[in-house]
């Protein structure tokens, strides 16, 4: 059975959720085999946990001589090992480097790109990718045509499974160009963590709008009493009351989640690009006319700041 | 300075985007219009050139159908000096990969600037790949996702905002930059910028021009093939209640309550 890449996203060797769907997906397809690009002595922690969702092989790669530069020498590396290992497909997280990786990789090895993939299945020996495509308007399905399938994979699109496997540790040193040595990341300020779900991964999320006037204490508020994250559109993000990495819709990023709660959000084609495949939305508004009220399965017409502070009583209350 | 910006003609995300029975993006029977997230590159091309001084020029380059030339007079309305569209028949249907040549091969034609400045994203396929292959076929460095740019001579420096932290991105020009809607505010063209827009200009390319052949690009060669295109239903119309005297939460703790949420 061929092997089926996935790049392992990581912080610091610590392996986010993202890599167990991709490796779920990747047995659909092939034998997984992850790569790891990151610390040498990070590199065991790593095996330990993508061994346990299914990850046969584990390519290593020390980044340490290319930790400094963006984007390029870790596409010049999976080219290498795409030639080394002839791989079924190669699955990378759907992030603004995961793509940017993808699109530079499809380039070299003349490959088919399918980028924000929300599902991805076997066809008798050729992966076909979905897409939600148009603001969500339209789901789209695709088949790499040329070279290696290069499949960018969201967040969510698979419910990631605990399987052992081997976990074969193979260090692999690429060799990387000067030309991929020009962006250089001078400065680098890891986010802070919130301590709630990440927007992307997240079962339930609670965002605000213009409509909470800068004060998003009813939404973390609720967000809390739901175990949710908090999100926001880009007219609070654009206001300064929240950062961007907060920001839902078409600039920001796009969640998929079981419940969505949208509060003081109009409803634009910008915001609903990033939310509106969400399995149930509710929302809370001032304005009737609002066009966020034709997406939902329950609205509430009033003030975000009487009923989410409200609601927010009454389901701790009901938690006990 | 020389800037050259990459606009892209999309269909109008507020109308009623859809696919042709090819499965291509429907390009003709939806208005177009230049893709928002390009003002903002065209915004930051002309900020780049007023900070500059006079003697800097910047292009605005398309690749599209006749109706796209529509992108690139807004670009130039807004400031920019000259117009390039790359316009050829045998263009319709390109994925990204062959689009992405088809610039490279422009910009080489144009004479490759200090800048190549992109959106971050169309708003109609929005793959943001484009400038990453771009720089990819140019050999040049990619500074990309730029939330905030400084440049002195021939060095930049741009904050970009990543999925788990904020870095501080350097590199030396010539290279390929792609900037985000956090920018700034794309400005209005002015009466003034419309009417100097008709006189400045603009050169139209076939593929042979820039020495691409016609089997090199379009849907016959695109790397994918779209299977199927399916319009998603539209969303059945939920019930909507109005909060009097504090009754919104109870409800909405009872919708919660009943959708198993709590």
């Amino acid at each position: 059975m061929s092997e089926v890449l996935v790049l392992v996203d990581h912080v610091q060797g610590a392996v986010r959720k993202p890599t167990y769907e991709l490796l779920t997906i990747a047995a659909r397809l092939g034998e997984p085999a992850a790569v790891y690009i990151g610390p040498a002595d990070k590199a065991a922690e790593v095996t330990e946990a993508v061994k346990g969702y299914g990850a046969a092989k584990v390519y290593v790669v020390d980044d340490a001589e290319i930790r400094g530069y963006l984007v390029a020498p870790k596409a010049e590396t999976l080219q290498q090992l795409v030639e080394k290992a002839s791989p079924a497909a190669v699955l990378i997280p759907s992030n603004s480097e995961g793509k940017e990786i993808a699109g530079r990789l499809a380039i070299k090895l003349d490959s088919g790109l399918i980028t924000d993939a929300v599902d991805v299945v076997d066809d008798g020996g050729t992966p076909v990718a979905t897409q939600s495509v148009f603001a969500g308007n339209y789901t789209v399905t695709t088949t790499v045509t040329r070279g290696t399938p290069i499949i960018t994979v969201k967040p969510n699109s698979a419910a990631p499974e605990q399987t052992a496997a081997d976990g074969a540790v193979e260090e692999f040193a690429p060799t990387i160009s000067d030309a991929a040595r020009q962006a250089q990341i001078v400065a680098s300020q890891p986010r802070k963590a919130s301590g709630r779900p990440e927007l992307q991964e997240a079962a339930i999320v609670v965002s605000g709008g213009r409509g909470t006037g800068g004060d998003f204490a009813p939404i973390e508020g609720l967000a809390d009493a739901l175990g949710a994250a908090v999100g926001a559109s880009r007219a609070a993000v654009d206001s300064g009351w929240m950062p961007h990495s907060f920001q839902v819709g078409q600039t920001g990023k796009t969640v998929s989640p079981q419940l969505y709660v949208a509060n003081g959000i109009s409803g634009a084609i910008q915001h609903r690009a990033g939310m509106q495949t969400s399995k149930t939305i509710v929302a809370v508004n001032k304005d009737d006319e609002a066009p966020i009220f034709e997406l939902v399965d329950f609205g509430v017409v009033g003030d975000l700041h009487a009923v989410l502070p409200a609601a927010t009583e009454e389901i701790t209350k009901r938690k006990g | 300075m020389k800037i050259i910006v990459c606009v892209k003609h999309v269909p109008d995300a507020t109308a009623d985007r859809r696919f042709e029975s090819d499965n291509t993006v429907d390009r003709v029977g939806v208005d177009g219009l230049l893709s928002e997230l390009d003002e903002y590159a065209v915004e930051q091309a002309l900020q780049l050139k007023e900070k500059a001084g006079d003697d800097t020029e910047v292009t605005a380059l398309c690749v599209g159908p006749e109706k796209a030339a529509d992108a690139l007079r807004k670009a130039l309305q807004m400031g920019a000096d000259k117009g390039v569209h790359v316009s050829d028949e045998a263009i319709a249907g390109s994925d990204a990969g062959a689009t992405s040549l088809v610039l490279a091969k422009a910009v080489e034609k144009i004479g490759v600037p200090d800048l190549v400045v992109c959106g971050m994203a169309s708003t109609d396929a929005s793959m943001s790949v484009v400038p990453a292959m771009l720089s990819e076929r140019l050999g040049l460095p990619q500074v990309t996702y730029a939330s905030v740019i400084e440049t002195q001579g021939d060095q930049i420096r741009v904050k970009r905002d990543g999925d788990t932290s904020t870095e501080v991105i350097g590199a030396t020009m010539p290279l390929v930059l792609s900037v985000t809607d956090q920018t700034g505010e794309a400005r209005y063209p002015s009466f003034k910028g419309i009417m100097a827009a008709k006189k400045k200009p603009m050169e139209t390319y076939a593929l042979a021009d820039l020495g691409v052949d016609a089997d090199q690009v379009g849907l016959a060669v695109s790397w994918n093939e779209v299977k199927e295109t399916t319009a998603r239903p539209p969303r059945t119309a939920g019930e909507i209640v109005t909060d009097e005297e504090g009754s919104g939460a109870g409800k909405l703790t009872e919708f919660l309550a009943s959708k198993k949420f709590i």
